[in-house]
């Protein structure tokens, strides 16, 4: 055996990975072809409903023996009471909410005065600006109250997923088992889609704030582990020794000497934890979870853009100040005093955010506009961005380009392409995707793509999976169309570059909800709205690894080209372009995972896939049917992580990148 | 204010012999609030009267489907609007179930059946009558359904069987369905803009009356076992072939054991009943006046004294 492989390329093998896969197409070609022509028996064209095992039957006995008979429900209910009780102070304490400790709410005001503060701190006048700005926008434009009853939320998750995250980051390294068993579930729960976390977050933790705490820091977890456990790997060796040769005993070598190394890394997962937590903001609204996302969603059912459209700058300017504070608080290393350094002097940006929430509490006193915004003294423009988006909609070239996009690319192009993947053979369609890991990636990936795909299959949910899988290569291709040149005519100017990494970063905090409308509104509910949506979702990941990719493409490699005499395009093609494919790939699985995490969301315009199965678990109690819906969006997902992953590294490895 | 202030010492005076009886629980009551308005603000406008009662009330957002299961669990203690046609099976299944209890009906009747807008009626002057809506079907047409007309249809889970009613009366439409209600809006606001006909799932009481004034489409009347037998209906071997009843209930559900922690909450409960003017009056203010819920809630017990104080006492 072990002279075998080592022999390369074996000689028993007779088929190299590419022509398996030729084989494969071939044979997938074959079946589809007969199917069309009305010679492909009914059970090898789909699985016959006899044979699909009833996973979600077993699942809810399960769940059910497991919160009922082994009592999960009782210890859950009971975390729920201190959950709860944690949820009420830091309600209290934001806005108000009738508990213990009764001091709350802060005034709007000093929340600003603090904000800015903290901004100074830690990143100068640009920061202080966002941080204070931020405030005196929210509170302007009447959403104080609601936006507080986000942060208070936030405020219990984000600490809870930190403190999950490092402790089972550190156990992950530490013991190797532990890092065997979190890896493969952190690939699940990365891929799995929101809604699977939602139901049984309100089973086992109650509607209300409390299931919103708990789907909140579940899904904010995995980057902090992962950060966690990367941070500590790559401690050097030397502080090790020095920490050793000081007599450390273990727990203060992980204190004082692994932690700190790590700061960055920890850090950078902080920032992750924080970002994901805003991005749930509006999802967890469907289990009752109160403030921005509630109002977002009732704004939405009434018809109100221009309202939706403020929440979602809200949120947005929420996102991008936490976004960069905690960014600048990664890059800001700890300052040192000289030894007698007065006590005011060493901590005066702490008593100057002191003064200011001391001073601008006791003024709202006396001045309740500084304590709140009542009835009709905000800003908000709603119904003058209502017509100025309905106006936009309705101008004639606008109408003209969506009719036009309607009748052909929906009509002539999506609906056919999704027919036509529809009458693929199950079987065929397996060997198909088999043959994408093989070529691609190599065996091993190949066996998982059948092992996960025959899942599916045997779900019961084929059909609506393709259809996911349909909207899911459509959105992706049009983002790549668009989303790649972007990226690289972008990436010749560092001016531009910056310019359109904001707007990424823009597109991808703006809660996706408020472009549904619009996206209705143009398109009628149809696939293209469907998949207009996933495509500004996708386009990000494309355009933002193409920037980083091409720019960070060795400089002695470009000037080789020029000194060559190479033409800009020659440059492009020949050099830039294939050093920068890992990276771009990156950013192309990327996009695939965001697209099955949109493709979910896009079941409230209307579709026929997986999502809106999934949103119909929802209302109900059907945990068991939930979760095998999705998982199979997570085993079709996982299976192109895999693969273009594989194959990214593969190439950089290559390369010698 | 001091009107309520008023109500407020009355109801309490008038109620002292009674809580020496049967106190109400401390522990605040928690009342559902979904993503529609005339609820939102119903469960405000409940709230605060449950306030005057002298109970502590709070609110918690949950979807409208799931809330029959945490009204089971008494983790919510009411539920202010169950419409027969869209909750209707949710809350019989959990009355099955046990736990949750009817409180009665609103004076109130819903509607839920195919709509259109004003502006259709003009490009197709038969309306509201069915087969008139039949021979314009072209005039419904898009670009995916050729020369079908569309019918945009709710939610698939809302269960609405607008494709068996389409079949059943041989009608030349395709049904689409929506994904949630925002998305319908969104349909008959681009259609609004040049006056598109359409016709849509729609349901009353709701905000939408008063932003795009509108018709339902008149079919076959509803007959007791339209969906169950055949025989019954114009088309005597296909279900579904009549329009929905055109009066719905409205009813209030609580947890079963709400009458025994909080009785005089509970009794209060009992008498709310509110009428279809009432309850689109309360939508009108959020919707179109844009206030915030609790202060829509506020004004409308201002200016509606009468019909409320006397729940209280």
């Amino acid at each position: 055996m072990s002279v075998e492989t080592t022999s390369l390329p074996a000689p028993k093998a007779a088929l190299s990975n590419s022509q398996l896969a030729l084989c494969f197409v071939a044979a997938a070609v074959v079946m589809t072809v007969v199917q069309y022509l009305g010679g492909l028996p009914e059970w090898l064209h789909r699985l016959p409903e006899a044979l699909v095992p009833n996973f979600a039957g077993w699942l809810d006995a399960i769940f059910n023996f497991v919160k009922d008979d082994l009592g999960l429900l009782v210890v859950t209910r009971t975390l729920t009471e201190g959950l709860e009780w944690l949820l009420d102070a830091s309600g209290n304490i934001f806005f108000g909410k009738r508990r213990w400790p009764n001091i709350g709410p802060i005034p709007w005001t000093a929340m600003a005065a603090v904000a800015a503060v903290v901004g100074y701190y830690l990143g100068g006048w640009r920061l202080a600006l966002l941080g204070g700005g931020t405030m005196v926008w929210t509170a302007l434009i009447g959403q104080w109250e609601i936006a507080m009853q986000t942060m208070s939320v936030l405020a219990i998750a984000a600490p809870l997923a930190f403190v999950i995250g490092l402790s089972l980051g550190i156990a992950a390294w530490k013991y190797a088992w532990v890092d065997n068993v979190i890896k493969p579930v952190l690939s699940v729960l990365q891929t799995l889609p929101f809604f699977t976390y939602l139901l049984p977050a309100v089973i086992f933790f109650k509607v209300g704030p409390t299931a919103g705490a708990v789907a909140t820091t579940i899904y904010a977890i995995p980057p902090m582990i992962l950060m966690t456990t990367l941070g500590l790997k790559k401690v050097s060796p030397e502080v090790v020794e020095a920490g050793k040769m000081s007599g450390c005993s273990r727990f203060q070598m992980l204190r004082h000497v692994y932690l700190p190394s790590a700061r960055t890394e920890i850090l950078v997962g902080v920032n992750q934890v924080i970002m994901l937590c805003l991005a749930m903001v509006v999802l967890t609204a469907f289990i009752g979870m109160p403030g921005l996302g509630a109002k977002l969603l009732a704004m939405m059912g009434s018809f109100k853009l221009g309202r939706s459209f403020e929440i979602g700058v809200t949120i947005v300017l929420l996102a991008v100040m936490l976004d960069r504070m905690s960014k600048a608080w990664v890059v800001k290393q700890p300052v040192h005093f000289e030894r007698g350094t007065p006590f005011w002097k060493r901590h005066q940006m702490l008593l100057l955010g002191i003064a200011a929430f001391v001073g601008l509490t006791l003024i709202s006193l006396v001045a309740p506009i500084f304590a709140e915004i009542g009835r009709g003294q905000d800003f908000s423009q709603g119904k003058e961005l209502d017509n100025l988006i309905k106006a936009f909609l309705n101008i004639e070239w606008v109408k003209a380009t969506t009719g036009f996009l309607r009748a052909f690319l929906n009509v002539q192009v999506l609906i056919p392409f999704r027919n036509f993947m529809l009458s693929i053979p199950t079987p065929a369609f397996i060997l198909l995707v088999a043959a994408f890991a093989l070529a691609l990636a190599g065996r091993k990936q190949a066996i998982y793509a059948v092992i996960f795909f025959s899942l599916v299959a045997l779900s019961g949910w084929w059909d609506r999976a393709i259809i996911t899988l349909y909207s899911v290569i459509s959105a992706v291709t049009l983002a790549a169309l668009i989303g790649l040149p972007v990226g690289i005519i972008a990436a010749r100017s560092e001016k531009w570059s910056t310019r359109v990494l904001l707007i990424c970063d823009t597109a991808q905090t703006f809660p996706s909800f408020v472009y549904l409308i619009p996206a209705i509104m143009l398109f009628g509910i149809t696939d293209i709205a469907v998949i207009f949506s996933i495509l500004i979702f996708a386009m990000v990941p494309l355009t933002r690894y193409t920037i980083e990719g091409l720019r960070t493409v060795p400089e002695e490699m470009t000037e080789a080209a020029d000194m060559a005499g190479a033409t800009r395009m020659q440059k492009l093609w020949s050099v830039q372009l294939p050093l920068a494919l890992p990276t771009m790939a990156v950013g192309f699985n990327q996009a695939i995972m965001f697209a099955f995490f949109m493709v979910i969301i896009a079941a409230f315009i209307g579709t026929q896939d997986l999502g809106q199965e999934l949103q119909r678990t929802l209302a109900g109690t059907d945990l068991g049917k939930n979760f095998v819906l999705g998982i199979c969006v997570s085993l079709m997902a996982l299976t192109f992580d895999l693969t273009i992953m594989k194959w990214a590294s593969d190439k950089k490895a290559v390369l010698g990148l | 204010m001091k009107k309520m202030t008023t109500a407020l010492t009355a109801g309490v005076l008038s109620l002292a012999p009674l809580a020496a009886l049967a106190q109400d629980s401390n522990d605040p009551i928690v009342i559902p609030i979904h993503n529609w308005s005339s609820q939102i603000v119903m469960s405000n406008v409940v709230g605060q009267i449950l306030e005057e009662n002298g109970n502590a009330v709070e609110y918690v957002t949950t979807d409208s489907q799931a809330v029959y299961e945490s009204v089971r669990l008494g983790d919510v203690t009411l539920e202010l609007e169950v419409w027969e046609g869209a909750f209707g099976a949710s809350f019989r299944e959990a009355l099955d179930k046990g736990g949750i209890v009817d409180v009665g009906d609103h004076n109130a009747v819903t509607r839920e059946d195919w709509w259109y807008p004003m502006w259709t009626k003009d490009a197709c002057p038969g309306l509201p009558s069915w087969e008139a809506l039949n021979d314009c079907a072209a005039l419904f047409a898009t670009a995916e359904t050729g020369d079908k007309g569309r019918y945009l249809d709710g939610p698939v889970d809302w269960l609405k069987h607008g494709q068996e009613r389409v079949e059943a009366l041989g009608m030349d439409f395709v049904v689409v369905n929506a994904g949630s209600a925002a998305a319908l809006w969104a349909e008959i606001g681009a259609a609004e803009a040049d006056k598109r006909p359409i016709v849509v799932f729609n349901w009353t009481p709701n905000f939408a009356e008063a932003v795009w004034p509108g018709e339902f489409v008149e079919f076959p009347a509803w007959v007791d076992g339209c969906d169950t037998d055949p025989s019954v209906g114009p088309n005597p071997d296909a279900l579904f072939d009549c329009g929905n009843p055109a009066n719905g209930y409205l009813k209030k559900a609580a947890w079963e054991g709400m009458e025994e922690k909080w009785p005089s909450a509970y009794a209060v409960l009992e008498q709310v009943s509110f009428t279809n003017p009432q309850i689109a009056e309360m939508a009108r203010l959020v919707d179109v006046d844009e206030l915030e819920p609790d202060e829509a809630a506020e004004v409308w017990l201002e200016a509606n004294p009468d019909v409320w104080q006397g729940w209280v006492n």
